[in-house]
C-alpha cells in the first residue's frame, strides 16, 4: 500500500479526534462532576504520562532520575517551562558524562 | 499582528523548543523504519502528535493494515477528545466555527497545559500564535532528524529524550503545590499509571494514559469537585 494513503489516515483519523469536540460543543457545561473532571484531566493525563515513562526516557535509570529531581526541584520553585525542561535535560546528560 | 498573537507565541517558544528536540528523535526513527526526509516531515505537519507519529511508523514499516491503523491512532490520540472537550469551555465569542475548524489541528498535550493554564478565555489570534511556533520547531526537528540523525552523540540525544517531560513536570506542579486536590489527582494518576506499567502490561500505552487519567480525575471530581463558577471568578 502506499505510503501517502497510511500518512492520509493518521492525518484524518488524529484530526477528528481534535475537531469533533472542539467544533460542536457549544454548551456550558452545568454539571459540578463533570466540570471538576475536566478541570483535573490535564492534570491526570500529564502525570499518567509523564511517570514512570520520565525513567526511561533516556539512556539508564540513573541519569534520568537525576533529571526528574532537577524538574521538579526548580518546577517547585517556580521556574519558567524551558528553565525546568533545560535542568532536566542538562542533569541527565552531565549524569551521562560521568557515568559512562 | 495582534498583541494577542504575539503573546500566543512567547508562550508557544519553550513547547517549540522542547519540540524541537523531542521531533529529532522522531525524525531518526522515521528514516531508520524505512521513510524519506520529506515522508517524516510531512507526517509531522499533518499529525502534530508524538506517541501516535511514531506507532504509525511502526505500522507503516510492518506494512499493517488500514484498520489497525485507524484503531492504533484513535486509541493513542483519544486523549485530544478530552482535551478539546474540555477547552471548549473556555473559549472566547470569537471563536466561530471557522477558527474552531483550524484551531482544534493544534490541540496537543502541551497546548492544551499551557492553553488551560489561561486564567482569561481563549482567543484565535492566542492559540495560532501559539500552534504556529509549536509546529515550526516539531517539523523543523523532524527534517533535521531525518537528514543529521547520524552525526549527533548518543549522549545528546539520550538526554534530549527527557525534555518534554521536564516540560510535563513544570506544567504539573506548581498548580499542585498550590492546591491538594491537584496533588492528590496527580498522585493517583501516577499510580495508576505505574499499576499498568508493571502489572497490567496487556494493555497498550495509549489506553492506558486514558483509563490512568479519566480514574484519577473522576475521583478528584467525587472527592474534590470544584466551587461553583460564580464563587470562582
Amino acid at each position: 500500500m502506499s505510503i501517502a494513503v497510511y500518512i492520509a489516515v493518521m492525518a484524518g483519523v488524529t484530526y477528528l479526534i481534535r475537531m469533533i469536540p472542539f467544533t460542536f460543543f457549544r454548551k456550558k457545561i452545568k454539571s459540578r462532576f463533570i466540570r471538576s473532571f475536566l478541570h483535573y484531566i490535564p492534570y491526570a493525563v500529564l502525570s499518567a504520562m509523564t511517570f514512570p515513562a520520565i525513567f526511561y526516557s533516556t539512556d539508564n535509570f540513573i541519569s534520568a532520575a537525576v533529571g526528574t529531581v532537577a524538574a521538579l526541584a526548580l518546577a517547585y520553585l517556580g521556574l519558567p517551562l524551558i528553565a525546568v525542561a533545560g535542568a532536566a535535560s542538562l542533569g541527565a546528560f552531565i549524569t551521562l558524562l560521568i557515568t559512562k | 499582528m495582534s498583541s494577542k498573537f504575539l503573546r500566543g507565541m512567547a508562550h508557544g517558544l519553550p513547547i517549540g523548543l522542547g519540540y524541537l528536540s523531542v521531533s529529532f528523535g522522531f525524525g531518526i526513527l522515521a528514516v531508520r523504519s524505512g521513510l524519506s526526509w520529506f515522508q517524516a516531515g510531512m507526517i509531522s505537519l499533518t499529525n502534530l502528535t508524538s506517541a501516535g507519529q511514531a506507532a504509525g511508523v511502526d505500522i507503516i514499516a510492518a506494512a499493517g493494515t488500514i484498520l489497525e491503523m485507524v484503531l492504533v491512532q484513535l486509541t493513542i490520540n483519544l486523549r485530544y477528545s478530552l482535551m478539546a472537550l474540555s477547552l471548549s469551555q473556555k473559549l472566547d465569542p470569537k471563536f466561530t466555527t471557522g477558527h474552531r475548524l483550524l484551531a482544534s489541528y493544534g490541540i496537543t498535550d502541551e497546548i492544551f497545559a499551557v492553553c488551560s493554564a489561561q486564567k482569561e478565555l481563549l482567543s484565535p489570534a492566542y492559540m495560532y500564535g501559539m500552534i504556529l511556533v509549536a509546529t515550526i520547531g516539531w517539523v523543523t526537528g523532524t527534517l533535521l532528524g531525518a537528514t543529521a540523525g547520524a552525526i549527533v552523540p548518543a549522549r545528546v540525544s539520550a538526554a534530549l529524550g527527557i525534555l518534554l517531560y521536564g516540560m510535563f513536570i513544570a506544567i504539573i506542579v506548581p498548580p499542585a503545590k498550590k492546591d491538594k486536590s491537584v496533588l492528590a489527582v496527580v498522585i493517583a494518576a501516577a499510580l495508576f499509571s505505574l499499576l499498568f506499567k508493571y502489572v497490567f502490561t496487556a494493555v497498550s500505552g495509549g489506553f492506558a494514559i486514558i483509563i490512568c487519567a479519566v480514574c484519577a480525575s473522576a475521583l478528584g471530581a467525587v472527592f474534590f469537585p470544584v466551587k461553583d463558577e460564580e464563587e470562582q471568578s
